[in-house]
């Protein structure tokens, strides 16, 4: 298993926020992890990074990563780890990249700070962006000047130049327009085939989630719930609350007459 | 304010050049400061009587009133008051330089540190810089430079004391802005290590309230030091000191104007300039006023 968290349990002071059992993501998985905000599903993925406790959280059980323990592991490790081997892509792309720095420069330092040479890290942050289906001239544009969608495909290249074995998506496709939303989950798939990445999806959009995940993990007030095949959970869900996250989502009717 | 530094050096400098021709304000304050910097840099040249503003004394050609050959006048031993007033620009220039360096230099590594990390740090430091912000900064440089020996060094040191807390604030507030913003999550994200983050992440996108603050303190810090010498806490006989130059001049104010008029009104250009500048940067580099591309 590619990621493994067991007993995972997070808290800020007296209060448990998350309490999960099991959640697994093989290699080349993509695995939704859903329910409403304030369902722990954020603090989750920080503390995958090992940064729950920089916010103040108080982290317990098990997350590995290829079978290493990552909790209670030194922060010099958790530092090599986050970015090349566990990667992060976020709800506002655009702000998630430091405005005084252009696409170019933050390829070239981050990947630089993960050891590549000057001439591998300009090699790979070409191949990435061909990757994404993004010309080469957008590296020397600043993150204000990019699309939404645009700055989002530019966060996903950077964590395949920095050869991210695990992609957290935390709703990496909930701030963008729908047809950006499209392009966005097509561009994960495909991320999952060509390089075998493993996904941990957050998101709120069932629909977005069952276009694309193959599991599906629904978390409530830090528990999970339900978990399963992502058809068999949203066709046939078990657990009330999945039943009521279902029900909840707006339908299209066509030919409805206002 | 935060939203300043999400512009770019590029877009900035653009809005700089694009403001300088509409803001007539800054511009003259742009150039009248340039040309303080101008004749400070080339005192020796610019000044006709460059010995005057040393040791140099002329007593059969004391007081005179502006002429030709002395277009400010002299003073009350024979010195040319024109160089001593462009020697004094020096002074000023060199005590604001010095001042607003050890205050950026001590105040903005404090305040970024207790802004970014918080907790304990923040405490600490804080609580210290407000020690220094409660005593009014006049009366504090007025003690410390009344407890040294008066000097031009001493002034310097007295005025730096009470300046750097207010940068150390400033710069905390900017820090713990910058902090709470998804860029910096994304750098930690990255594995970008605590300090590198602080360098490259927080202080780049804190610092533009920092130069504002910076250009109007010059003005502020020229007044000090002459304020300190016009009462005799800092520069000493025969340094050109614009302050020190209008208190020699006050007894003879009602029969030789020029005395005063000149050293003062050469503060008063200074501090003038200093503030258009920087009250034309603050709005240049007001996000509300940037067109977004």
């Amino acid at each position: 298993m590619k990621l493994a968290i067991r007993d995972l349990e997070i808290g800020f002071g007296d209060r448990r926020v998350v309490e999960l059992a099991e959640l697994d993501v093989a290699a080349g998985e993509i695995v939704g992890l859903v329910g409403e905000s304030g369902s722990g599903k954020s603090i989750t993925a920080l503390a995958v990074l090992g940064l729950a406790e920089a916010a103040g959280a108080r982290v317990t059980g098990s997350i590995e990563l290829d079978g290493r323990e990552l909790i209670g592991a030194p922060p010099s490790q958790l530092r090599e780890i986050r970015g090349s081997r566990i990667a992060m892509i976020f709800q506002h792309p655009v702000s998630a990249f430091n405005p005084v720095f252009r696409v170019g420069e933050i390829f070239l330092r981050a990947l630089r700070l993960h050891g590549a040479s000057r001439a591998k890290a300009v090699e790979r942050a070409r191949s990435a962006l061909a990757e994404v289906l993004l010309p080469y001239e957008l590296l020397n544009r600043y993150p204000h000047q990019l699309s939404g969608g645009q700055a989002q495909r530019v966060a996903v290249a950077l964590a395949v130049a920095l050869r991210a074995e695990v992609l957290i998506a935390d709703e990496a496709t909930s701030a963008l327009d729908v047809t950006v939303q499209a392009e966005i989950v097509e561009l994960l798939a495909r991320l999952r085939e060509l390089e075998g990445i493993a996904i941990l999806f957050i998101s709120h959009d069932l629909a977005v989630v069952g276009q694309l995940c193959d599991r599906v993990a629904v978390m409530r007030e830090g528990r999970i719930v339900e978990t399963g095949r992502t058809e068999r959970v949203l066709h046939a869900p078990q657990d009330p609350y999945t039943r009521e996250l279902i029900a909840a989502v707006p339908r299209i009717t066509a030919g409805r007459t206002a | 304010m935060t939203e300043v530094a999400a512009l770019p050096l590029v877009a900035r400098r653009r809005a700089l050049t694009r403001a300088l021709r509409r803001n007539p304000l800054l511009l003259s304050g742009a150039l009248i400061a340039f040309l303080l910097v101008v004749v400070a840099v080339f005192a020796p040249l610019i000044a006709p009587h460059p010995a005057d503003a040393g040791t140099a004394t002329n007593p059969i050609e004391s007081l005179l009133p502006p002429s030709w050959h002395h277009l400010f006048g002299t003073d009350a031993v024979g010195r040319d008051l024109l160089s001593r007033v462009v020697f004094g620009a020096r002074i000023s220039l060199r005590i604001a330089g010095l001042v607003l360096a050890s205050s950026i230099l001590i105040g903005v590594p404090l305040g970024l540190a207790a802004g970014y990390f918080g907790g304990w740090i923040d405490s600490v430091i804080m609580r210290v810089t407000d020690v220094f912000l409660a005593f009014p900064a006049l009366l504090l440089s007025l003690a410390l430079a009344a407890v040294l020996t008066p000097s031009v060094g001493n002034a310097t040191i007295a005025i730096a004391v009470t300046w750097w807390p207010w940068y150390a604030r400033l710069a905390r507030g900017q820090a713990a802005s910058v902090a709470g913003r998804p860029f910096i999550e994304g750098a930690r994200a990255l594995g970008v290590p605590p300090v590198r983050t602080l360098l490259r992440h927080v202080l780049p996108n804190s610092i533009t309230p920092v130069i504002v603050q910076a250009s109007l303190d010059v003005g502020g810090i020229i007044l000090t030091a002459a304020a300190l010498s016009f009462l005799g806490l800092g520069a000493q006989d025969p340094t050109p000191e614009w302050g020190l130059m209008v208190s020699q001049g006050q007894s003879y104010f009602t029969t030789q104007w020029w005395l005063v008029t000149f050293p003062g009104a050469a503060i008063l250009v200074a501090a003038l300039a200093f503030n258009l500048l920087g009250d034309g940067l603050r709005e240049v580099l007001d996000p509300r006023r940037i067109e977004r591309r």
